[in-house]
Protein backbone atom coordinates (compact mmCIF):
# COMPACT_ATOMS: atom_id res chain seq x y z
CA UNK A 1 0.00 0.00 0.00
CA UNK A 2 1.18 3.37 -1.22
CA UNK A 3 2.23 5.30 2.42
CA UNK A 4 0.64 9.19 3.37
CA UNK A 5 2.81 12.00 2.33
CA UNK A 6 5.01 12.80 5.52
CA UNK A 7 2.87 16.39 6.02
CA UNK A 8 -0.39 14.68 6.47
CA UNK A 9 1.36 12.52 8.84
CA UNK A 10 2.97 15.36 10.87
CA UNK A 11 -0.32 16.79 10.77
CA UNK A 12 -2.05 14.09 11.96
CA UNK A 13 0.27 13.83 14.61
CA UNK A 14 -0.54 17.47 16.03
CA UNK A 15 -4.30 16.48 16.20
CA UNK A 16 -5.46 17.27 13.12
CA UNK A 17 -8.72 16.15 12.12
CA UNK A 18 -8.79 16.30 8.29
CA UNK A 19 -5.43 14.49 8.56
CA UNK A 20 -6.71 11.75 10.37
CA UNK A 21 -10.17 11.67 8.31
CA UNK A 22 -7.63 11.04 5.28
CA UNK A 23 -6.01 8.57 6.98
CA UNK A 24 -8.97 6.69 8.27
CA UNK A 25 -10.00 6.66 4.92
CA UNK A 26 -6.56 5.33 3.59
CA UNK A 27 -6.18 2.46 5.84
CA UNK A 28 -9.12 1.69 6.66
CA UNK A 29 -9.58 -1.62 4.62
CA UNK A 30 -6.12 -2.55 5.98
CA UNK A 31 -6.85 -2.25 9.34
CA UNK A 32 -10.06 -4.48 9.14
CA UNK A 33 -8.35 -6.96 7.18
CA UNK A 34 -5.86 -7.42 9.60
CA UNK A 35 -8.43 -7.74 12.32
CA UNK A 36 -10.52 -9.78 10.36
CA UNK A 37 -7.51 -12.37 10.14
CA UNK A 38 -7.00 -12.30 13.93
CA UNK A 39 -10.96 -12.67 14.86
CA UNK A 40 -12.68 -14.29 11.70
CA UNK A 41 -16.18 -12.17 12.32
CA UNK A 42 -16.80 -9.60 9.81
CA UNK A 43 -19.14 -7.92 12.15
CA UNK A 44 -16.38 -7.52 14.78
CA UNK A 45 -14.48 -6.95 12.75
CA UNK A 46 -16.29 -3.41 11.91
CA UNK A 47 -16.42 -2.67 15.33
CA UNK A 48 -13.02 -3.43 16.25
CA UNK A 49 -11.59 -1.19 13.06
CA UNK A 50 -13.98 2.05 14.56
CA UNK A 51 -12.71 1.08 18.10
CA UNK A 52 -8.92 0.40 16.50
CA UNK A 53 -8.99 3.94 15.16
CA UNK A 54 -10.75 5.62 18.24
CA UNK A 55 -7.31 4.26 20.26
CA UNK A 56 -5.12 5.52 17.09
CA UNK A 57 -6.76 9.39 17.15
CA UNK A 58 -6.70 9.52 21.06
CA UNK A 59 -2.76 8.44 20.78
CA UNK A 60 -1.61 10.73 18.06
CA UNK A 61 0.45 12.75 20.09
CA UNK A 62 2.65 9.31 21.00
CA UNK A 63 3.01 8.86 17.09
CA UNK A 64 6.18 9.12 15.39
CA UNK A 65 5.89 9.73 11.59
CA UNK A 66 9.06 8.05 11.13
CA UNK A 67 8.05 4.85 11.76
CA UNK A 68 5.44 4.96 9.21
CA UNK A 69 1.50 4.83 9.73
CA UNK A 70 0.21 1.04 9.12
CA UNK A 71 2.61 -0.77 10.89
CA UNK A 72 1.81 1.06 13.98
CA UNK A 73 -1.73 1.12 13.01
CA UNK A 74 -1.59 -2.31 12.58
CA UNK A 75 -0.03 -2.55 16.24
CA UNK A 76 -3.09 -1.05 17.90
CA UNK A 77 -5.59 -3.44 16.29
CA UNK A 78 -3.63 -6.40 16.63
CA UNK A 79 -4.15 -5.44 20.29
CA UNK A 80 -8.04 -4.57 20.41
CA UNK A 81 -8.97 -7.92 18.55
CA UNK A 82 -6.78 -9.76 21.42
CA UNK A 83 -8.53 -8.01 24.05
CA UNK A 84 -11.68 -8.45 21.90
CA UNK A 85 -10.51 -12.55 22.00
CA UNK A 86 -9.99 -12.65 25.57
CA UNK A 87 -13.45 -11.04 26.28
CA UNK A 88 -14.66 -13.39 24.03
CA UNK A 89 -13.28 -16.46 26.03
CA UNK A 90 -14.09 -14.89 29.26
CA UNK A 91 -17.64 -15.44 27.79
CA UNK A 92 -17.11 -19.03 26.69
CA UNK A 93 -18.07 -18.05 23.25
CA UNK A 94 -15.09 -20.20 21.48
CA UNK A 95 -15.25 -18.72 18.06
CA UNK A 96 -13.65 -21.25 16.37
CA UNK A 97 -16.55 -22.29 13.22
CA UNK A 98 -17.22 -18.42 12.91
CA UNK A 99 -16.03 -17.87 9.66
CA UNK A 100 -17.40 -19.84 6.89
CA UNK A 101 -18.92 -17.80 4.46
CA UNK A 102 -15.93 -15.64 4.03
CA UNK A 103 -12.85 -17.75 3.89
CA UNK A 104 -10.72 -18.51 0.50
CA UNK A 105 -11.54 -21.25 -1.53
CA UNK A 106 -9.43 -24.08 -0.82
CA UNK A 107 -9.41 -27.89 -1.85
CA UNK A 108 -10.56 -29.76 0.80
CA UNK A 109 -8.14 -32.55 1.78
CA UNK A 110 -9.98 -36.29 1.61
CA UNK A 111 -8.16 -37.46 4.18
CA UNK A 112 -8.89 -34.72 6.41
CA UNK A 113 -12.84 -35.68 7.85
CA UNK A 114 -15.16 -32.95 8.56
CA UNK A 115 -15.31 -34.45 11.92
CA UNK A 116 -11.25 -33.68 12.38
CA UNK A 117 -11.57 -30.40 10.88
CA UNK A 118 -14.76 -29.52 13.19
CA UNK A 119 -12.62 -30.58 16.36
CA UNK A 120 -9.27 -28.85 15.09
CA UNK A 121 -10.93 -25.71 14.72
CA UNK A 122 -12.21 -26.06 18.39
CA UNK A 123 -9.20 -26.81 19.80
CA UNK A 124 -7.77 -24.10 18.18
CA UNK A 125 -10.70 -22.27 19.84
CA UNK A 126 -9.70 -23.46 23.41
CA UNK A 127 -5.71 -22.19 22.71
CA UNK A 128 -4.70 -18.48 24.99
CA UNK A 129 -5.64 -15.74 22.72
CA UNK A 130 -1.87 -14.62 23.01
CA UNK A 131 -1.23 -17.67 21.46
CA UNK A 132 -3.93 -18.15 18.67
CA UNK A 133 -2.99 -14.52 17.35
CA UNK A 134 0.40 -15.83 16.91
CA UNK A 135 -0.65 -19.24 15.24
CA UNK A 136 -3.34 -17.09 13.40
CA UNK A 137 -1.13 -14.67 11.46
CA UNK A 138 1.69 -16.58 11.30
CA UNK A 139 0.55 -19.99 10.36
CA UNK A 140 -2.56 -19.84 8.94
CA UNK A 141 -2.29 -16.40 7.05
CA UNK A 142 1.10 -17.22 6.14
CA UNK A 143 2.54 -13.93 7.49
CA UNK A 144 5.94 -13.16 7.55
CA UNK A 145 7.23 -13.70 11.29
CA UNK A 146 8.84 -10.68 11.59
CA UNK A 147 5.02 -8.78 10.46
CA UNK A 148 3.82 -11.21 13.39
CA UNK A 149 6.27 -9.60 15.33
CA UNK A 150 6.30 -5.89 15.08
CA UNK A 151 1.85 -6.24 15.05
CA UNK A 152 2.04 -8.41 18.56
CA UNK A 153 5.09 -5.51 19.89
CA UNK A 154 7.36 -8.70 20.64
CA UNK A 155 11.02 -9.99 19.05
CA UNK A 156 10.68 -12.92 16.09
CA UNK A 157 12.38 -15.40 18.49
CA UNK A 158 9.16 -14.83 20.76
CA UNK A 159 7.11 -15.58 18.16
CA UNK A 160 8.82 -18.47 17.29
CA UNK A 161 7.99 -19.58 21.11
CA UNK A 162 4.45 -19.03 20.87
CA UNK A 163 4.25 -20.96 17.58
CA UNK A 164 5.88 -23.63 19.01
CA UNK A 165 3.34 -23.74 22.03
CA UNK A 166 0.52 -23.40 20.10
CA UNK A 167 1.32 -25.92 18.12
CA UNK A 168 2.28 -28.40 20.76
CA UNK A 169 -1.01 -27.34 23.05
CA UNK A 170 -2.96 -28.16 19.66
CA UNK A 171 -1.52 -31.57 19.03
CA UNK A 172 -2.18 -32.36 22.72
CA UNK A 173 -5.92 -31.50 22.80
CA UNK A 174 -6.00 -33.70 19.49
CA UNK A 175 -4.48 -36.37 20.85
CA UNK A 176 -6.76 -36.47 23.79
CA UNK A 177 -9.79 -36.33 21.56
CA UNK A 178 -8.28 -39.45 19.91
CA UNK A 179 -7.00 -37.40 16.95
CA UNK A 180 -3.35 -37.88 15.66
CA UNK A 181 -2.17 -35.31 13.27
CA UNK B 1 8.01 -31.61 17.98
CA UNK B 2 10.23 -31.66 14.83
CA UNK B 3 9.44 -30.23 11.14
CA UNK B 4 7.10 -33.01 10.35
CA UNK B 5 4.85 -32.41 12.84
CA UNK B 6 4.34 -28.74 12.44
CA UNK B 7 3.82 -29.37 8.49
CA UNK B 8 1.25 -31.62 9.46
CA UNK B 9 -0.35 -29.26 11.88
CA UNK B 10 -0.20 -26.89 9.47
CA UNK B 11 -1.89 -28.40 6.71
CA UNK B 12 -5.06 -29.52 9.20
CA UNK B 13 -4.98 -25.85 10.82
CA UNK B 14 -5.22 -24.65 7.12
CA UNK B 15 -7.92 -27.16 6.26
CA UNK B 16 -9.73 -26.68 9.47
CA UNK B 17 -9.41 -23.01 9.30
CA UNK B 18 -8.82 -21.38 5.78
CA UNK B 19 -7.08 -18.45 5.06
CA UNK B 20 -9.66 -15.24 5.18
CA UNK B 21 -10.01 -14.23 1.47
CA UNK B 22 -7.47 -11.52 0.81
CA UNK B 23 -9.95 -9.34 -0.69
CA UNK B 24 -12.24 -8.99 2.43
CA UNK B 25 -13.30 -5.31 3.06
CA UNK B 26 -16.13 -3.51 5.21
CA UNK B 27 -19.37 -4.19 3.80
CA UNK B 28 -20.25 -0.28 4.51
CA UNK B 29 -18.07 3.07 4.90
CA UNK B 30 -16.80 2.87 8.62
CA UNK B 31 -16.47 6.88 8.57
CA UNK B 32 -19.60 8.03 9.55
CA UNK B 33 -19.81 5.06 12.73
CA UNK B 34 -16.35 6.86 13.45
CA UNK B 35 -17.67 10.40 13.67
CA UNK B 36 -20.57 8.59 15.71
CA UNK B 37 -18.26 7.36 18.16
CA UNK B 38 -15.88 10.21 18.20
CA UNK B 39 -19.38 12.65 19.06
CA UNK B 40 -20.28 10.24 21.55
CA UNK B 41 -17.02 10.27 23.59
CA UNK B 42 -17.13 14.02 23.29
CA UNK B 43 -20.65 13.57 24.90
CA UNK B 44 -19.30 11.45 27.58
CA UNK B 45 -16.82 13.67 28.61
CA UNK B 46 -16.95 16.95 27.76
CA UNK B 47 -14.01 17.88 30.48
CA UNK B 48 -11.36 16.07 27.94
CA UNK B 49 -10.61 18.94 26.09
CA UNK B 50 -9.67 20.92 29.21
CA UNK B 51 -6.79 19.89 30.97
CA UNK B 52 -6.54 20.35 34.65
CA UNK B 53 -3.07 19.88 36.34
CA UNK B 54 -4.00 18.62 40.47
CA UNK B 55 -2.15 21.29 41.68
CA UNK B 56 -5.20 23.84 39.75
CA UNK B 57 -7.86 22.64 41.57
CA UNK B 58 -5.74 22.53 45.23
CA UNK B 59 -5.29 26.06 44.73
CA UNK B 60 -8.76 26.81 43.91
CA UNK B 61 -9.84 25.15 47.39
CA UNK B 62 -6.84 26.47 49.15
CA UNK B 63 -8.35 30.30 47.87
CA UNK B 64 -11.63 29.29 48.80
CA UNK B 65 -10.76 28.20 52.49
CA UNK B 66 -8.60 31.51 52.58
CA UNK B 67 -11.30 33.73 51.56
CA UNK B 68 -13.82 31.65 54.17
CA UNK B 69 -11.85 32.00 57.00
CA UNK B 70 -10.11 35.58 56.24
CA UNK B 71 -12.84 37.27 54.19
CA UNK B 72 -10.65 40.56 55.15
CA UNK B 73 -8.05 38.85 52.49
CA UNK B 74 -10.60 39.52 49.66
CA UNK B 75 -9.16 42.97 49.10
CA UNK B 76 -5.74 41.73 48.87
CA UNK B 77 -6.93 38.87 46.73
CA UNK B 78 -8.55 41.17 44.35
CA UNK B 79 -5.61 43.75 44.37
CA UNK B 80 -3.11 41.04 43.07
CA UNK B 81 -5.36 39.15 40.60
Amino acid sequence: MQSEPSNVLNLFREGDADAFESLFRHYQRSVYGWILRIVRDPAAAEDLTIESFWRIHRAHARFEPAQGFEGWARRIATHVALDWLRAKLRNSEVSAESCAELVAPLAADPAITAEIRSKTAQAFGRLPPKLRVAATLAVIEEQPQKDVAAALGISIAAVKVRLFRALRLLRNDLKRQGITP
Amino acid sequence: MNEDDRDRMKKLLQQALPPVDMDAEPTRDLWPAMLRRMDEEALAHPQAGINWAWFDGVLAVGLVLLIGSFPAAIPVILYYL
